[in-house]
């Protein structure tokens, strides 16, 4: 496997940013009660993690040290502006949906633990695709929470009524409505890092 | 009376951590002792709690529609809103650096078991959190914004508390090997979170 393509292919995975490296947590959670706001978020999370390492790895030999936390956050801040803007434009009713979590892509971990640990060293082009790498990783994660949360919590997808449609309400099937409740969501993270782990010994904490 | 609802609503009902999911990062990486714990949940209480009432002020005065009118009539109809994230964080990046050096100057021990904290503040998601959420309720003076701002605060500092004393129990019971560390913190943080919820619907 090539270098370029390695980069690209494990954060999908081995160095999935939820479930290993732990960041960016608290958008994942909160915005996969459907699958549509979760697919909206993980698009714009994956353009402004790729656009702002891409960005801050061309000027990493220009930041000065010491402020570069508040160079970092300027870049990101403009990009989730531009992010915002192009949603409400587009997507209002998402937009609404997502309501503050749009905002909080600036403090979303995996941005800041991206530039730090990979733009800062790294060439223009690396970074790039190690940031579509990370976003596309967050987004297999949000894509599967919000199939799961939809799916069981209001019986649809994508707001198409799949339950209904097979028949299961007349057999006595009920929605589960503690799937869509916020403490659930982080019940099934907590499993789908099980099932990554039991896989994948060498994940395991001790 | 509406101060005490605002209040109470911000610690049980509507907590950062088991409601919104806010500061999740730092609140899963510094939970190992209750100590340490208790120690950024303070920083996290104070620096939520000025920041949100200097973006409040903000927000007010110059980033609303309409909001510099004070500065004359050219200006009635300048709208700003779409600075407000920029803002926010410059704000709140600065806060935190001032913060910073003056507990730095007055109080070195405190400091000292602070010190990797409080930097990490600054990209806390409950702080912007605090700050987003402020704009979007449209609360009307700042008595209510600083009822809002230090009942997060505490809402936080309890839920990271908590789950630390919950984890320094953790580590004599048999937990399977997959689900050690992070994967049994989540659970248990969503089992806290069901318990958090039947705190909803109360009025005061």
């Amino acid at each position: 496997m090539s270098n370029n393509l390695k980069l690209f292919t494990t954060p999908l995975a081995k160095n999935n940013p939820i479930t290993v490296q732990i960041l960016g947590i608290c958008s994942c959670l909160a915005v996969t009660a459907q699958l549509k706001p979760a697919v909206v978020m993980a698009l714009s999370v994956t353009v402004v993690v790729a656009l702002s390492n891409f960005i801050i790895s061309l000027l990493r030999n220009t930041i000065p040290p010491r402020i570069r936390i508040i160079v970092q956050l300027v870049v990101v801040s403009a990009l989730v502006i531009l992010v915002n803007q192009v949603l409400m434009a587009f997507v209002y009713d998402v937009s609404k949906q997502l309501s503050v979590y749009v905002g909080l892509i600036i403090t979303n971990c995996i941005v800041m633990g991206r530039l730090e640990a990979f733009a800062m060293s790294h060439k223009p082009f690396e970074s790039l695709l190690d940031g579509i790498g990370n976003g596309l990783g967050y987004g297999i994660i949000l894509v599967i929470l919000g199939f799961v949360r939809e799916l069981l919590g209001s019986g649809t997808l994508w707001g198409y009524p799949v339950m209904e449609k097979l028949g299961m309400y007349k057999i006595g099937y009920e929605n589960n409505g503690l799937v869509i409740m916020a403490p659930m969501a982080l019940i099934l993270v907590g499993i789908i890092i099980w099932i990554q782990r039991s896989k994948d010994k060498d994940l395991q904490e001790n | 009376m509406e101060y005490i609802n605002i209040f109470i609503k911000s610690i049980f009902i509507d907590n950062m951590i088991f409601a919104f999911f806010l500061g999740m990062c730092s609140y899963l990486a510094v939970s190992k002792t209750v100590k340490t714990s208790a120690g950024l949940g303070i920083a996290v209480t104070a620096v939520l709690t000025i920041t949100t009432i200097v973006n409040f002020w903000i927000d007010k005065y110059v980033l609303r529609p309409g909001a510099l009118s004070w500065l004359g009539e050219n200006f009635a109809n300048v709208d700003l809103s779409f600075l407000s994230l920029i803002m926010f964080i410059a704000v709140i990046a600065a806060i935190v650096q001032i913060l910073e050096m003056v507990v730095e100057k007055f109080s070195p021990s405190l400091y000292n078991s602070l010190g990797i904290f409080l930097p990490l503040i600054a990209v806390n998601c409950a702080v912007m959190g605090g700050s987003l959420f402020m704009q979007q309720r449209d609360y009307s003076n700042v008595g209510e914004v600083a009822c809002f701002a230090a009942g997060s605060g505490l809402g936080w500092f309890l839920a990271i508390v908590g789950i630390a004393a919950i984890r320094e129990k953790l580590r004599y019971s048999h937990v399977p090997p997959a689900l050690k560390g992070v994967g049994i913190t989540f659970i248990i943080t969503g089992l806290m979170g069901m318990a958090f919820m039947s705190f909803m619907g109360i009025k005061l």
